[in-house]
């Protein structure tokens, strides 16, 4: 057996070859949130980290003291030892590019500016912290359109022009369908922000994850008791002829149906749609619950038409806050929502969820108490999903520093991606201010809590907050399995 | 004369051949710009029969080009075709639909066949949101996981290989673009250009101008498809937005600014414009208005397209 010094490349691929053999080796959680232990070496200058974990025969040992990194590999029955010493001269100046496909354009312009201030206030913050495994964060915005062809080319530009090493995906679904395949065939980690079910439906690849929010499935399994424990359950549903109604209508209603619930009406609504009227007598007289969940410019004519035939005669109203994100609650119109109910991710009021580390978000994105710019009261946010953009970027970094990402090989990739299929919870606190979350691997989807909001003076008021094993599902999804 | 006659040949076969030696010299991203710009220049060539040889300005291209798309898409999802037989019937159901497509709108002429093949165009759109159980509608469906590499013997075809991408758009191209040369040199083209200057006048000479245009909306709707069908191949993306009218009005554009009724004019309109609108929102987020201007200038110095001006003042044997 020789020992000798060799890349660290060469101790991962020894440690493979060794498993193949029939000992299983080196991949463990570390800590809180797990990581990958094999080739790991996030530590800064200055610090010592010392990790032993024996697994099915293995022993890994690897010691950083300062600014010298050393590595010993033992594996039993065909012992293998490794012993690898590098420098590490402090933090390394190059820095770890992340392209940002953002919607600057299109109908998804309004939450591509937030989404851009919320990403932009993350780096900032990052780098003021030193960086991702001492590298500067180098961030480069692409603009899609909001429109799917335009997605896949933005992905390309960003990864074959630009060179990153991750990219922020989208928000839109149809958007994020169409450029995480592509990110996938160009072997580059794709995160989406966008809450569509299209991560964990296990329609996009091992390359696609959605750490940083909840999908609406999770959102609808989570709510559905409340609606229908609290409200009622004779139910109407009023969505838009698309796919975002379309994930309301299936999932609210199977979870709504499974409850005991009735939907004794699903009402489809043409996106071109600008005048409501017709649709409402199509409600049921009966009806205890009208679920809506409309969006676009439209929805404003939406509610004044909805409140002009009803009244005060009107059943209990729920609909997603989607509807009204960007609109100051105080707009002329919006007056017939009051004492209805909203499901918020992250409530756009502080005091709806008054925590340090919510308080230091908000400060940091430059958001004031009412969910609006702090310069301009009229500028409302997309407060409820833009924070996706922000837990995001720290669950990379996290990610990063624990699977010792350097250089976009192969080898370095696979490395990162099996680091954060292993993380499993994410830690409320200043990277995580929406709440903890619990992370499943196999479905590259996150779950968490989910908040229902009363319109009370033109504001929302937190009336519930659900548990986060209220949004869990189960499913076959396993990306884990797939090549890499 | 003969040797005049063959030169057109020959520039369209050295556009060929440059496009494929490009492969081998393009950075990466520009290979994958010209790689979208193939497959959408495909389209416009088709589109351009329609418009450019037969001056019939249609709306409805979009519903051709998603019939090729979602073909492909459902015959793999639903399936699971392989992507030749996939492809296959993309083909045919283009040339039926646009036959069926063609033989109802052709009935009528000007502003209103630009009307009613927008009306089509949009009840397909419609259809494919409203299906969308099947379709998956708005938010569409991808193939990527279905599409598995061919086994051809001595090489293997992977979809998700950059190489195969490109030259499978060069094919489609290189038919869609050496059609249309055969058609504006034929006796076929002749008659199109005929009842573009003045069919009442063909009429009059006895040319069956209703079988004719409907010919050449076949042959223009089969293009669209069989480009449709390979964009569903190449970026494994179906959805309903590539249905929409957008997608009509693209084509449109793209002939109108290289040069209808010239054969290269689809290939040059399309990439100087999905070039601008690339390097333009990379620095600002108003680029449409740049857009804008940049083709008002355009227009303005070459009122017939670009390459239809230089045929006009400098290339005269330019097909």
């Amino acid at each position: 057996m020789s020992i000798g010094k060799i890349s660290r490349r060469d101790a991962i691929k020894a440690i493979t070859r060794s498993a193949a053999a029939g000992v299983a080796v080196g991949v463990g959680v570390v800590g809180g949130v797990g990581g990958y232990l094999v080739g790991s070496s996030s530590a800064r200058p200055g610090q010592t980290v010392t990790v032993t974990q024996t697994a099915a025969g293995a022993t890994v040992t690897q010691t950083i003291p300062g600014a010298t990194v050393t590595q010993t590999v033992t594996a039993a029955p065909s012992t293998v030892t490794v012993t690898r010493t590098e420098t590490v001269g402090g933090p390394a100046k190059e820095p770890i590019k992340i392209g940002f496909e953002v919607h600057r354009t299109g109908i998804g312009a309004v939450y591509g500016a937030w989404y851009e201030r919320t990403t932009r206030a993350a780096v900032a913050l990052i780098n003021e912290m030193g960086g991702i495994d001492g590298r500067p964060i180098e961030l480069i915005a692409e603009d899609d359109g909001t429109d799917p062809q335009r997605g896949v080319q933005a992905v390309e530009k960003l990864v074959l022009e630009h060179k990153v090493d991750f990219i922020l995906g989208a928000l839109f679904s149809n958007v994020v369908l169409a450029a995480a395949p592509r990110a996938g065939e160009l072997k580059k980690p794709y995160f989406a922000v966008s809450e569509g079910y299209h991560v964990p439906s296990g329609q996009l690849n091992r390359y696609s994850f959605q750490p940083g929010i909840t999908d609406v499935r999770s959102q609808l399994t989570a709510i559905a008791g409340w609606v229908v424990n609290n409200l009622g359950k004779k139910i109407t549903m009023i969505y838009p002829d698309y796919a975002f109604g379309y994930d309301h209508r299936d999932w609210f209603g199977k979870a709504a149906t499974e409850l005991g619930a009735t939907i004794i009406e699903r009402i489809p609504i043409p996106p071109t749609e600008t005048s409501f009227t017709k649709y409402f007598p199509r409600v049921p007289a009966d009806t205890e619950v009208l679920y809506h969940v409309m969006v676009g410019p439209a929805v404003l004519t939406f509610v004044k038409e909805m409140g002009e035939y009803f009244g005060s005669r009107r059943p209990e109203i729920f609909g997603f806050v989607d509807s009204l994100e960007g609109v100051p609650l105080n707009s002329p119109g919006l007056e017939f929502l009051e004492g209805t109910y909203f499901w918020e991710a992250f409530p756009r009021y502080l005091d709806g969820y008054d925590t340090p580390y919510h308080r230091y978000y908000r400060n940091k994105v430059g958001v004031d108490e009412n969910g609006a710019d702090v310069n301009d009261p009229k500028n409302v946010s997309t407060y409820s999903h833009m924070f996706s953009c922000w837990e995001t970027l720290f669950i990379l970094k996290e990610a990063v520093e624990q699977s010792g990402y350097r250089r976009q090989t192969p080898d370095d990739y696979r490395a990162f991606i099996t680091t954060l299929e292993n993380f499993e919870w994410f830690n409320e606190g200043n990277q995580h201010p929406q709440g903890a979350k619990k992370f499943d691997g196999r479905l590259h989807q996150c779950f968490g809590q989910q908040f229902i909001s009363k319109v009370e003076n033109s504001k929302f008021r937190v009336v519930h907050r659900t548990r986060i094993e209220d949004s869990v599902y189960e499913s076959d999804v396993d990306y884990t399995k797939q090549p890499l | 004369m003969r040797e005049i006659g063959s030169l057109p040949a020959i520039f369209h076969l050295s556009i060929i051949a440059a496009l494929f030696v490009a492969q081998f010299i393009l950075p990466p991203f520009h290979h994958s710009m010209l790689t979208r710009i193939m497959v959408l220049a495909a389209y416009a060539s088709g589109y351009n029969i329609l418009l450019g040889y037969t001056g019939l300005m249609s709306l409805g291209h979009a519903m051709l080009f998603s019939t090729g798309l979602y073909s492909v898409g459902l015959t793999i999802l639903y399936l699971g075709f392989e992507p030749l037989a996939a492809f296959t019937v993309a083909l045919i159901s283009s040339l039926v639909i646009s036959l069926l497509l063609g033989a109802i709108t052709l009935r009528t002429s000007g502003v209103f066949f630009l009307i009613v093949t927008m009306i089509f165009s949009q009840v397909f759109y419609l259809t494919t949101l409203y299906f969308n159980n099947i379709t998956y509608g708005d938010q569409g469906f991808v193939i990527s996981q279905y599409l598995h590499p061919i086994n051809m013997g001595f090489f293997q075809i992977d979809f998700a290989d950059r190489t195969v991408k490109y030259n499978l758009s060069l094919l489609v191209f290189s038919v869609a673009f050496l059609l249309s040369l055969y058609v504006s040199r034929s006796p076929l083209g002749l008659v199109l250009a005929a009842i573009k200057e003045n069919p009442d006048r063909a009429e009059m000479l006895g040319y069956n101008t209703y079988r004719y245009k409907l010919i050449a909306f076949a042959l223009s709707g089969t293009i669209a498809g069989m480009s449709g069908a390979v964009y569903a191949l190449v970026f494994s993306y179906i959805g309903s937005s590539l249905a929409f009218i957008h997608n009509s009005i693209n084509p449109l554009l793209w002939t109108l600014l290289g040069g209808a009724g010239t054969t290269t004019g689809p290939l040059v309109g399309t990439m100087l414009m999905v070039y601008v609108i690339d390097v333009t929102s990379s620095f600002t987020e108003s680029y449409l208005v740049v857009v804008g201007i940049a083709l008002i200038l355009i227009i303005l110095g070459f009122p017939k397209g670009i390459v239809g001006s230089i045929r006009k003042r400098w290339l005269t044997w330019l097909p």
